[in-house]
């Protein structure tokens, strides 16, 4: 038989690299892509923009009711509508899964040595990139239209890393889903289902003192309301940090559970291929 | 020693049903070997469990029961193991389109672990040889058709596989771009010793490339062995008569079935099929038959049995309707 003559050149590859090297890789890819959608970067850069001059604007009256915290209702605003933007912006996600699963990209890499971990990490490390920029834009804005914001360097940063974890929460999330339906229409129906109550009931337009009771309750348990309380705290002339601590430190636990639950998801959609 | 590339043992493997529906059994005790180097054709129509088995194969999708090894690797005890062996080709496009050719594969060649330079080499290499050269530093959404099925093949070879799968490659390619895919396979099974797994509904295809055959119906393998050897156990000839109007009452079936020398004839809608010991006979006799009853007819045809006809004997209907009926059960 020919095998038998044949002179062995084949080498298998060198021993795949680890976690970190595939997520360096994985990101990567995600990256090229993103900046290559000039479009898009101007949309989600937009976005949030005209959420805080809008909301701004229609809401201005509500640091007039007896009892509101804060007098200047942008400077409010600010740090909720850098959690409803990242939570917004995240949300799509997983239709970069859906478009990997729709072509046989995803298949391809799943049956390539590629660590799960980092096709999961190198894709919420892209996402990230824009959280940081949306939020520094939200920023921008808030100082033109008179926000000032005391909590300095400090604020500004608890701030940019809190809206990372919130983008990361859930856009893993949204990637689970993304695994788990395969279809596009049901990611995007279900992540509009979640992302609108989770704005809503929360502080981020409203004192939840001021609202109903039971906003006020459902809030407690709300992880963007968690980022957004850790950020106010931190942007804040006076911050509560044992209340920032422990709101931020919910997050984080929660971002990682849900990532590392997401992760897992890989494996439920290759049980169903 | 002849060493076997692949070997998958009683793999059964069913799908929930979706709603209101039988599970599917996709796989039903398929078994087949395939020593190294040999190109393997896998050939039935669609939803026979061709990517099943393909997937369960790559580590992808695991099967219920039963066992497989590829490149001596056993599927579910040492999936990194397999992974690291294969090239895969999937049936959809596999590149990223948002990429250019050139990352695509630097991205495919460093996650199998080849360093910057090695890959960077690769990919070049690659480029040349599926001809995409110009056209690498462009992104992926611009390639036609064909350009991407190219880049496909190139990226299931980046890491230098033991075994690669091609799932349906030629599938939605123009003639031109068919004909040109198929060259660069059969240039692949003179790498190497590479052992290539192909899945086809194209018996044109499977002819062509394929060194082994299995025939695959309904999860099982049905009839296994080189091209020739399987068109030579069909004794004889094959006639095809097409009508002008279909055979809907059966009667000229039964006419020619009274001939001499014809054995079992399958009709499919204008068309009757038959085969007969000896076609140089059996035609004059088919044309007079037909004549004496004023039966009008469009042409008549013979020829040397082909893999329908292989295909027929072994699952009782020809290729092309068990096509279309899998198709509406795949749906």
């Amino acid at each position: 038989m020919a095998t038998m003559t044949a002179v062995t050149t084949t080498t298998s590859a060198a021993r795949p690299g680890g976690l970190l090297a595939h997520t360096i890789l994985v990101t990567g890819r995600w990256l090229r892509a993103q900046y290559r959608s000039p479009a898009l970067i101007a949309f989600t850069l937009v976005q949030p923009a005209i959420w805080l001059l809008l909301f701004g604007q229609l809401f201005k009256g509500v640091v007039n009711l007896p009892g509101f915290s804060n007098p200047s209702y942008i400077a409010f605003l600010t740090p909720g509508i850098v959690m409803m933007t990242a939570l917004m912006t995240s949300g799509w996600n997983g239709t970069t899964f859906i478009a990997d699963m729709e072509r046989g990209v995803m298949d391809r890499m799943l049956a390539s040595p590629v660590r799960r971990g980092a096709l999961m990490a190198g894709q919420l490390i892209s996402n990230a990139t824009t959280t940081v920029l949306q939020t520094i834009l939200v920023f921008a804005i808030g100082m033109a239209a008179g926000a000032r914001y005391d909590g300095g360097a400090t604020g500004y940063l608890v701030t940019i890393v809190v809206s990372v974890l919130v983008g990361t929460a859930f856009g893993s999330l949204s990637n689970a889903v993304a695994l788990l339906t395969r279809q596009q229409e049901a990611l995007i129906a279900i992540s509009q289902f979640i992302s609108l109550p989770l704005t809503f009931m929360s502080s981020i337009m409203m004192d939840p003192k001021l609202a109903p009771h039971w906003v006020e309750v459902a809030a407690r348990f709300n992880p963007v309301d968690w980022a957004a309380i850790t950020a106010r705290e931190a942007l804040s002339a006076t911050p509560d940090w044992s209340s920032a601590t422990r709101h931020g430190a919910y997050l984080l636990a929660f971002t990682l559970l849900v990532a590392y639950l997401s992760t897992r998801a890989f494996h439920t959609y290759q049980r169903s291929v | 020693m002849v060493s076997h590339a692949l070997e998958a043992v009683e793999l059964v493997k069913t799908y929930r049903g979706a709603r209101k529906k039988p599970p599917l059994r996709a796989l039903d005790g398929l078994t087949f070997n395939v020593p190294e180097g040999v190109v393997l054709g896998l050939l039935g129509p669609n939803g026979a469990g061709k990517s099943t088995t393909v997937k369960i194969l790559t580590t992808l999708s695991r099967a219920d029961s039963g066992t497989a090894r590829v490149a001596g690797f056993d599927v579910i005890k040492d999936p990194d193991a397999v992974r690291r062996v294969i090239g895969y080709v999937p049936q959809k496009p596999s590149a990223d389109p948002m990429a250019t050719g050139i990352e695509n594969l630097l991205l495919s060649g460093r996650i199998y672990g080849l360093s910057r330079q090695d890959a960077v080499r690769r990919a070049a290499e690659l480029l040349e040889r599926f001809d995409l050269t110009e056209a690498g530093g462009r992104q992926v959404r611009t390639y036609s058709g064909g350009m991407q099925r190219r880049l496909d093949v190139a990226l299931g070879l980046v890491h230098r596989p033991r075994v690669l799968f091609l799932d349906e490659p030629t599938t939605g390619l123009d003639p031109e771009a068919r004909t040109d895919l198929w060259t660069e396979v059969e240039r692949l099974s003179g790498d190497e010793g590479l052992t290539v797994l192909l899945t086809t509904h194209y018996l044109e295809e499977a002819d062509r490339l394929a060194d082994q055959l299995a025939i695959v119906d309904h999860g099982k393998i049905v009839a296994e062995g080189t091209p020739e050897a399987l068109k030579a156990e069909l004794r004889g000839d094959s006639v095809h008569v097409e009508l002008v109007d279909p055979d809907t009452d059966g009667h000229v079936r039964a006419l020619l079935a009274q001939l001499p020398g014809i054995g079992e004839i399958v009709a499919e809608g204008n068309t009757l099929r038959a085969r007969v010991d000896r076609g140089a006979t059996a035609v004059p006799a088919v044309l007079g038959a037909l004549e004496d009853k004023a039966i009008p007819v469009t042409a008549v045809t013979v020829s040397r049995p082909s893999l329908d006809d292989v295909y027929l004997s072994y699952t009782g209907r020809s290729f092309k309707s068990a096509e279309i009926r899998e198709e509406g059960r795949a749906a």
